[in-house]
């Protein structure tokens, strides 16, 4: 299990656009370096990173080599219900990793 | 002033420690967005590095079966002002040692464990874990009779030129801090952001692998970690920032 912060706000008016903002510990090993004695590191990546609302996806990113280690990823979803919404990040061994926060709209 | 006394007068300026009116902490020569990443500890990537010592903290280990917390407590309670004041003399042993050392020092000698190794994910762990509760306290390392001579040889190391280069530390971060290296902002090399995590490293790494790469840079052979040479170049740098708030765990590029 992966260290990770995600910030949601606790409440918001209803209609109100947040701003979600996520950060995961992870390698983010691109695949293209070579070890101390040039063999090859192989790819290991988060390779897809999706956000419900309420069992709802509202946003998804498909993520390549060029992302950074610890990738920071932030969005703006408009606050319609109150409920929970889970982060999930997927990673190339096909684990999962998912981090939810409640919200309470008003 | 003649020209030659105004010549003098540069010459002594230019040659020497900053100006303590001058000295700041190297947060301020980063960019914007740099800073802003620091401020905000949910985008703090050294903060992943935190939520991580804070597990360790109640883990038990070793022999012993204890954890940090069985007998430190709440860290944030005990450990506060505790990064400010290293390195600190540890008169059982009879040397200085930086708070990395003192934390493996914990394991080994308290929670009879072994010790981690340098650079290992758990040992930044708890060490950013332990001087982010120093945050915004000034730094204030003891200078007394068994520090002073660790002040002194940290002294000499800053001041000495090293390496196929031959670079002085005194050279880039005295006398032309705030000035380009190749594109980069010379910082005024102040360790009161440690451990941070260095953009260009994509993890957060110790002060003593930043004092390496230094050491690297000018080509010379870089003193191993947990050398006496480093920790005493530690304290001098510590030292030499009085005052200034640790701001654990930085950003830095």
């Amino acid at each position: 299990m992966a260290q990770a912060l995600i910030k949601v706000p606790a409440q918001a008016k209803r209609g109100e656009v947040i701003e979600i903002k996520t950060l995961i510990s992870h390698q983010m090993e691109t695949g293209y370096r070579r070890g101390p004695s040039g063999e090859a590191i192989p790819r290991d990546i988060i390779k897809a990173f999706t956000c419900t609302y309420n069992d709802t996806e509202v946003f998804r990113a498909e993520l390549f080599p060029a992302i950074a280690a610890n990738p920071f990823l932030s969005f703006f979803v408009v606050a319609t219900e109150s409920g929970v919404i889970t982060m999930t990040w997927l990673d190339d061994d096909g684990s999962i990793q998912k981090e939810s926060a409640q919200i309470r709209v008003d | 002033m003649t020209v030659a006394t105004t010549l003098v007068a540069l010459q002594m300026v230019s040659a020497g420690e900053i100006a303590p009116a001058d000295r700041r902490s190297d947060y301020s020569l980063m960019s914007r967005d740099n800073q802003a990443m620091q401020d905000d500890d949910r985008a703090n990537p050294g903060m992943l590095w935190v939520l991580e010592g804070e597990k360790l903290w109640t883990e038990k280990v070793g022999s012993s079966a204890q954890s940090c917390a069985d007998c430190h407590g709440r860290a944030d309670d005990t450990m506060k002002g505790v990064a400010a004041r290293y390195p600190t003399f540890d008169p059982a042993r009879g040397r200085l040692v930086d708070l990395e050392q003192r934390i493996n020092l914990c394991r080994t000698d308290h929670q009879h464990a072994a010790p981690l190794a340098w650079e290992d994910h758990g040992l930044l762990g708890l060490t950013a874990y332990v001087a982010s509760q120093s945050r915004g306290l000034p730094t204030n390392v003891t200078v007394d009779d068994s520090t002073r001579p660790h002040l002194a040889a940290g002294r000499t190391l800053f001041t000495q030129r090293q390496g196929q280069i031959n670079l002085s530390c005194e050279q880039c971060h005295d006398d032309h801090w705030g000035e380009r290296l190749g594109g980069n902002i010379i910082p005024q090399g102040h360790p009161n952001g440690f451990p941070i995590y260095r953009l260009e490293w994509q993890s957060l790494g110790s002060l003593q692998r930043r004092l390496r790469n230094c050491m690297t840079a000018v080509r010379a052979e870089p003193y191993p970690y947990g050398s006496s040479e480093n920790v005493d170049l530690e304290f001098y740098l510590m030292w030499r920032a009085r005052g200034l708030p640790i701001e654990a765990p930085a950003v830095r590029p």
